[in-house]
């Protein structure tokens, strides 16, 4: 029997980004906050400092941040004609745990989304006509567009410090930036990071090719910066040890770097750590929750009442929450009905790897997980689609983030994968080497989906979620597509080599590709397609707000992390300035 | 024969680290004759999977004028080191059952911890050496070895339950991470193989290098359970979970950056 706690304002499950911010609007708002989180505690110093942080072996390899398999798992199959089996080591997306969430493993590659992205049904629509893009396609409006979450996206932007250049100041072209990206109010807070060897042959070939190339907005910052919550945060080194890892020099911008040292000293904010959230209760009318249940590290079970909960868990997490708390109605693929865990997506991904000779040292060691150089000409609808029958884009950049040499030693096709052959050309190509990332969207459909596993359990005895997807054609057309411009680019840098196909189905769960699952929760103006809300704000039940990238109707071109912070502050002012004073649903069902 | 096959490669790692160089390079600091090494405690593999793994791995990776090959980077210590130690056990593995065999992108399914992949595997494939090549595979020739070798990568062959190709992948995965990761793991010995490539390891940043197009960077390696006096400690059981810092031998915490390199 759990232990009932005394009542609270607000329960925050999971204390990452989301969690971390919403605390802090919340806390501020003179409200009491408990903030649960599965995970450690850990910080700056003592956790992330090096050399020890500088071990590729286990934080790469051994993926020593990431949520424990033997814990907690996710099922995956292809398709629903087969058996979902257990992800039993992550290898193609790495869900972080513990305290600052999957963000203290961040590369921090900081873009806003189009607006296009935001309007894609209707995008498509008005410009291709309604019969364009293929009919097993669940794309959909958000319900928000890019000048409503413009205030949101520049206020997470200075919370970071994010470094970067404008293409686009209140209409204003500039030269240099994106020139693609909708207006923004003013400037980053910080200038772009220092542009690598094998950015300024891209930079230099791009161009030549009449691409409009920019640097890579980067939350690893160029320069020392103080965020508007009074926390400092210092200059990138460039040590190429960014994604999978801890930062020791308070450069990248996670929970740790941007706001817990404000929040963890508010008496108004109580932090759980080595909690596990088992489920979400409801009252007797199933339409307000009352508590959360968790279990301690020891395993004991306490219930916290709250007022109001806030699920900003991982997106595959607050998918699996709701889905274990009975809350809202599960998508069934049989019959299109149902909507938690509808439209699950990912990313598309491939990179192109230019091959120099010897006599350019590209130094891949001297990198950071965002310091690169690329184009959006293909990015979401930035060009005609007409001609090529589908939908969505990817970007292309030299966007190396480190030379790891486990991860890292690449040789052209055709070379041996062992012997004195393999290590030629190991040695002939570790420093000589430039990769792209052809960084590409992930449409939804009515086949890929989120549910409970029936058979597999994680360590508390609860189901582990089920991951049905596989690429759309749609996805891959785009994916061979764009890395075919990738190709051109890297013979224009004056490789002696390319090599790199486009992404190819089945979709596997063995190979690395990108750790930006979306879906599961929609936000939308309609629930019978969405499970939250425009404001985040779950449709069945006015005081949950479910916040992340499990949000996401469909992924976009770029990556998501900008926009879950927009999103968590859109829905933290929606919450203050109009929930708090007349609690109830924001929009009408 | 050992240091013979040793100062070839010392030539060899000299004359590579010079090549595209526009600098000239400081001399090595491995270039001093160093004696032969000595063999290998191992706590995991008995001696007979042990002659396996050693003449194996001398395949996957050998010596030759280009680098070290995988014996001499201590690679078969490291991977016994893993092998019975918290990732050999199943660390942060999901084990849980029904066990099916899945599609490939499914992944690995097996019920083997990697301990027990190995202890079946190497049973089966020295059984299968003895019956069909009438010795053992460390007392085959090189070519027959590459070609048994090639015979597990392309699978097909069931090793007590284990697809040879996953065992070959297992050992080939492993046999990199001995040679490339950090020296404190017991392989990568002396950072010879990331002096090979140019990789200079557990380096704090290069703020003030980033932006001077193709430098050749020529600074010895460090390794991050380096003390004071650039000795490593080798430290095999570093848990993937769990709270680590390094102390040395002298109870000297070294989770500080080091100046003066």
């Amino acid at each position: 029997m759990a232990t009932r706690l005394p009542e609270t304002d607000v329960v925050c499950i999971g204390v990452g980004l989301v969690g971390s911010m919403l605390g802090r609007e919340l806390t501020k708002a003179g409200l009491k906050v408990v903030g649960i989180e599965r995970g450690q505690p850990r910080f700056t110093v003592p956790d992330f400092q090096g050399p020890q942080m500088h071990d590729e072996l286990r934080y790469s390899v051994r993926k020593a941040l990431m949520q424990d398999n033997s814990k907690e798992a996710v099922t995956f199959r292809n398709n629903i004609s087969q058996d979902a089996l257990p992800i039993r080591r992550w290898e193609s997306f790495l869900p972080g745990t513990g305290l600052g969430g999957s963000m203290v493993h961040w590369n921090g590659q900081t873009y806003r989304f189009q607006d296009s992205d935001f309007r894609m049904r209707s995008q498509t629509e008005e410009r291709y006509g309604k019969n364009f893009a293929a009919s097993d396609l669940s794309i959909q409006d958000w319900g928000v567009n890019a000048a409503e979450l413009e205030p949101y996206y520049d206020r997470f932007e200075y919370l970071l410090g994010t470094s970067g250049k404008a293409g686009n100041i209140k209409g204003a072209k500039q030269a240099g930036g994106n020139p693609f990206e909708d207006p923004r109010s003013r400037d980053y807070p910080t200038p772009p990071m220092k542009e690598p060897y094998g950015s300024a042959i891209f930079r230099k070939a791009a161009t030549e090719l009449g691409y409009q190339p920019f640097p890579q907005p980067s939350s690893n910052l160029s320069q020392p910066y103080t965020n508007p919550e009074g926390v400092r945060l210092g200059s990138c080194m460039f040590c190429g040890f960014c994604e999978r890892y801890g930062c020791e020099h308070y450069a990248k911008s996670t929970p740790q770097t941007i706001l817990l040292p404000v929040l963890l000293k508010d008496p108004n904010f109580t932090l759980r750590t080595n909690c596990q959230v088992l489920k979400v209760n409801r009252d007797s009318s199933g339409k307000i929750a009352t508590s959360v249940t968790y279990a301690d590290a020891t395993g004991k079970e306490f219930e916290q009442p709250a007022k109001l909960i806030i699920m900003g868990m991982y997106a595959l997490n607050n998918v699996r929450q709701l889905l274990l708390s009975g809350i809202g109605t599960p998508y069934d693929p049989r019959t299109g009905k149902g909507v938690v865990g509808r439209n699950y997506a990912y990313q598309t991904m491939s990179a192109v790897q230019v091959f120099f000779d010897r006599s350019i040292n590209i130094n891949p060691f001297m990198r950071s997980g965002a310091n690169g150089t690329l184009i959006a000409d293909f990015v979401a609808d930035n060009f005609d689609h007409g001609p090529h029958g589908f939908v969505g884009g990817a970007y292309i950049g030299e966007v190396m983030t480190h030379g790891r040499p486990i991860e890292f030693h690449p040789t052209p096709p055709g070379t041996p994968s062992w012997g004195s052959a393999w290590k030629k050309a190991v040695v002939d190509h570790y420093n000589h080497t430039s990769v792209m990332s052809v960084h590409g969207s992930s449409v939804s459909t009515p086949a890929n989906y989120l549910d409970l596993d029936p058979t597999y359990k994680d360590a508390w005895g609860l189901p582990l979620l089920r991951m049905t997807f596989d690429f759309h054609e749609n996805d891959l057309k785009m994916s061979a597509f764009v890395t075919d411009k990738a190709h051109a680019i890297g013979k224009a840098m004056g490789a002696k080599q390319t090599a790199g196909g486009p992404r190819k189905g089945p979709y596997t769960i063995t190979q690395y590709q990108t750790t930006h699952n979306t879906g599961g929760t929609v936000m939308g103006d309609d629930p019978n397609t969405s499970v939250v809300n425009r404001y985040l704000q779950s449709w069945d039940v006015s005081n949950l707000f479910v916040i992340g990238a499990s949000a996401f109707p469909q992924n976009a071109t770029y990556n998501p992390t900008n926009t879950v912070g927009a999103l968590a502050y859109w829905a933290a002012d929606a919450i203050v300035n109009r929930y708090l004073k007349s609690p109830g649903p924001l929009v009408p069902k | 024969m050992e240091s013979l096959s040793r100062r070839v490669f010392l030539r060899g790692a000299g004359a590579a680290a010079l090549v595209g160089g526009t600098a000239a390079a400081p001399p090595l600091a491995t270039s001093a004759p160093a004696p032969a090494p000595a063999p290998p405690a191992y706590t995991f593999f008995n001696p007979q999977e042990a002659r396996f793994i050693e003449a194996a791995v001398a395949r996957l990776i050998p010596l030759d004028e280009v680098g070290p090959g995988a014996i001499e980077a201590a690679v078969p210590s490291y991977i016994d080191k893993q092998l019975g130690g918290a990732w050999g056990a199943g660390e942060r593995l999901y084990r849980s059952g029904p066990w099916k065999e899945g599609t490939p992108s499914q992944g690995y399914q097996l019920p083997f911890t990697p301990a027990e992949l190995f202890r079946n595997a190497l049973r089966a494939v020295d059984s299968d050496v003895r019956t069909n090549k009438g010795k053992a595979f460390d007392a085959l020739a090189p070519a027959d070895q590459d070609a048994y070798l090639s015979e597990l990568q392309a699978g097909g062959k069931d090793l007590a339950g284990v697809p040879s190709k996953v065992f070959f992948e297992s050992l080939l995965a492993m046999t990199i991470e001995g040679y490339f990761s950090d020296p404190a793991y017991g392989g990568n010995k002396d950072m010879n193989s990331w002096r090979m490539i140019g990789f200079p390891g557990a380096y704090a940043g290069y703020y003030h290098l980033v932006d001077q197009h193709g430098i050749q960077f020529d600074r010895e390696p460090i390794s991050l359970a380096e003390n004071n006096r650039r000795e490593v400690h080798v430290m095999p059981e570093i848990p993937a979970d769990g709270v680590y810092h390094g102390v040395d031998s002298e109870g000297h915490r070294h989770d500080q950056p080091q100046g003066g390199r």
